[in-house]
């Protein structure tokens, strides 16, 4: 298992590797001239001739990589070309505000998915399985800009019992989670019924209910167990999804986290800064993905890693 | 019928609601089980075998099916307890074994937790207690090492062991009766074999009755001392073991017998060909009018084809559902 793990994380490096080639070349490849938007539109060419000395970008896309590449060896993704600070520090500022969020995101989303997806597979049919189902399918075609937006009506400007957005209590943070988990709570829901739905009809929880044990032990012990390798495998996805900063969500509720932070990148062709994030997505993503597939392994007894 | 049957069946309907409408899977059964008996319930795929069986603990999906008539288990008719009660008699002093070892052992838990989970539930003894009691079981059922394979879960387990901790499970409260649906259709024949030694041996020392279902006669003739044969949801026949295999009354019951290979049948019998029942068992949708088996049957006749037989009870205590005994 230990072997496994740094196996795992050794192949992560050659990923990371390739995520940044990919990105380096289409980055560069975008309409729009770092150099230029830097320098504003009043400049002359010398000066953002001068500026684009200055970030590197007059040598040839090779030299470029390489230089990239040997400072990431030490763990160096640049400055940002935009606010001049070290990539890192900008990331290491904000990356909490993203796990916060995404960690209390997934957490609601399985508190409500997980028990609605099960009560709606144990009655299917059944009024409870209606309301179950037309939920998630409103909670995953609603747009999440709308819903934030939606909620900041209510909750702050007519109720007036939340800030509409920003940071510094735990008051700021109810609403942009809530937004987030009404979509992901819709997928962990759907998934976590039809999962409960194939599991309960197979022979080993008759053989349960057969043992005399009581209904809600058959489902919450013999019948979830089985079902939670798809909801395990949907959880994980989505809380790297949430990882990769919700843009949307953080923009409607002017929460300084990741999201926010890679789009002012981007509108900016902040390379160094675009180049940073985007590499942490990708670390994250691989890390959330070896986690997932080590919880596998813990559930179903089936599943070794050599 | 004796009034101290262990178990009696009387008058039993299931009915499955479907899509496309209600239909009787069981239509009117009767048997009993005596203590300490073994009876035989045989029969083809679909005459309502295991559903009789799943009736009798109601494991039956409750939304979807309905079961009229009465379960009578030691005087206690099973249908009329509420929940908890019936919990109580569940894995206690009714078990069942299933017909697929692989399927009906949940994967993701240890055999040794799935048998001490019974005992627990059903003895109130500690975690420990009710461990030891499980490996003391599987050491019953004869399975090797039984500390090291109470920690092994069920993909690690052979076909055989598989059913061999089944039984284990279903033993572990000493039940007065066990339902054994098909135990031993999913395993190869030496298998077999050691799984019915083990039956028996069991069911000495343990005094469990046993309701033996099963499509294999072989096995029935060996362990049944009565055998009830059913088709289409009915039972055709019933008879002690010895007189069912000698002088079988019912056409369909002759055809089962007929369709068994026989090793050295030659030699006395002169040459004779493998013989088989023509067509299949009617779906519950298109029941045929009248005696249900008449289409298949060589010797059906004008009143089999437009009135249900009637149940003959003959006076040395075997029955039969067939116009040629009315």
């Amino acid at each position: 298992m230990f072997q496994y793990v740094i196996k795992r994380l050794i192949s992560t490096v050659p990923v990371l590797l390739g995520i940044s080639l990919l990105l380096f070349v289409m980055l560069r490849m975008l309409p729009g001239d770092p150099a230029q938007v830097l320098a504003g539109q009043m400049a002359t060419p010398e000066e953002v001739e001068v500026i684009r000395h200055q970030l590197g970008l007059d040598r040839p896309i090779h030299v470029q990589y390489a230089l990239f590449l040997a400072r990431l060896a030490h763990l160096d993704l640049g400055r940002s070309a935009r606010t001049q600070n070290p990539v890192i520090q900008e990331i290491w500022a904000r990356l909490p505000n993203t796990v916060l969020l995404a960690v209390l995101a997934i957490s609601l989303a399985c508190l409500f998915g997980i028990p609605a997806g099960i009560v709606a597979a144990v009655r299917p049919n059944s009024w409870i399985d209606y309301l179950v189902t037309s939920s998630a399918l409103v909670g995953i075609s609603m747009p999440v800009f709308w819903l934030g937006l939606m909620l900041v009506v209510v909750f702050s400007v007519l109720l007036q019992w939340l800030p509409a957005g920003g940071t510094g209590s735990w008051k700021h943070v109810v609403l942009p989670s809530l937004t987030l988990a009404s979509f992901v709570v819709a997928f962990i829901a759907r998934m976590t019924r039809s999962s409960m739905l194939e599991v309960l009809s197979q022979d080993y929880v008759t053989t349960a209910r057969a043992k005399g044990l009581k209904e809600l032990w058959v489902i919450t012990k013999h019948a979830l167990k089985n079902a939670l390798i798809p909801i395990i495998t949907v959880v994980g996805l989505q809380f790297g999804m949430l990882l990769g900063g919700a843009v949307l969500t953080e923009t409607v509720f002017a929460w300084p986290g990741l999201g926010r932070l890679i789009v002012d990148s981007i509108l900016a062709r902040d390379y160094p800064m675009i180049q940073g994030t985007i590499l942490v997505f990708g670390l994250l993503y691989i890390l959330v993905n070896l986690v997932v597939d080590l919880i596998y392994a813990v559930v179903d007894p089936r599943i070794r890693y050599e | 019928m004796r009034d101290g049957a262990l178990l009696a069946i009387r008058d039993l309907r299931v009915r499955f609601h479907t899509l496309e409408g209600s239909f009787y899977a069981v239509d009117g059964v009767d048997w009993h089980v005596e203590r300490r008996e073994t009876l035989g319930l045989v029969g083809e795929s679909g005459c309502g075998k295991s559903v009789t069986a799943l009736s009798v603990l109601r494991l039956l999906p409750p939304r979807t099916t309905e079961i009229q008539g009465q379960i009578l288990f030691e005087g206690i008719n099973l249908l009329e307890l509420d929940t908890e009660q019936l919990r109580r008699i569940r894995g206690n002093s009714v078990s069942m074994i299933f017909q697929e070892p692989m399927t009906s052992l949940n994967p993701v838990f240890t055999v040794g937790e799935q048998i001490a989970e019974t005992i627990r539930l059903h003895q109130g003894l500690t975690p420990k207690e009710a461990w030891d009691q499980a490996v003391e079981m599987l050491r019953l059922v004869q399975i090797p090492s039984p500390e090291a394979r109470a920690k092994d879960y069920p993909h690690q387990l052979s076909g055989g062991m598989r059913q061999r901790a089944m039984i284990a499970m279903a033993l572990s409260c000493h039940p007065q009766l066990l339902l054994a649906d098909e135990p031993t259709t999913a395993l190869d024949v030496t298998i077999q074999a050691q799984i019915m030694d083990l039956m028996l041996r069991l069911r000495e020392e343990m005094h469990t009755s046993i309701v033996l279902i099963s499509h294999n006669l072989g096995l029935i003739a060996e362990m049944a001392r009565r055998v009830v044969v059913m088709y289409a949801g009915k039972v055709v026949e019933e008879a002690p073991v010895r007189e069912l295999f000698h002088d079988p009354l019912h056409p369909y019951t002759r055809g089962l017998l007929g369709s068994v290979p026989w090793i050295g049948r030659k030699q006395t019998t002169g040459r004779r060909r493998l013989q088989e029942i023509p067509g299949i068992v009617p779906g519950l949708m298109e029941m045929p009018s009248g005696c249900r088996f008449h289409p298949r049957c060589p010797e059906a006749k004008e009143v089999c084809r437009r009135e249900p037989p009637p149940t003959i009870h003959r006076d040395d205590g075997r029955r039969v559902l067939c116009w040629l005994w009315a």
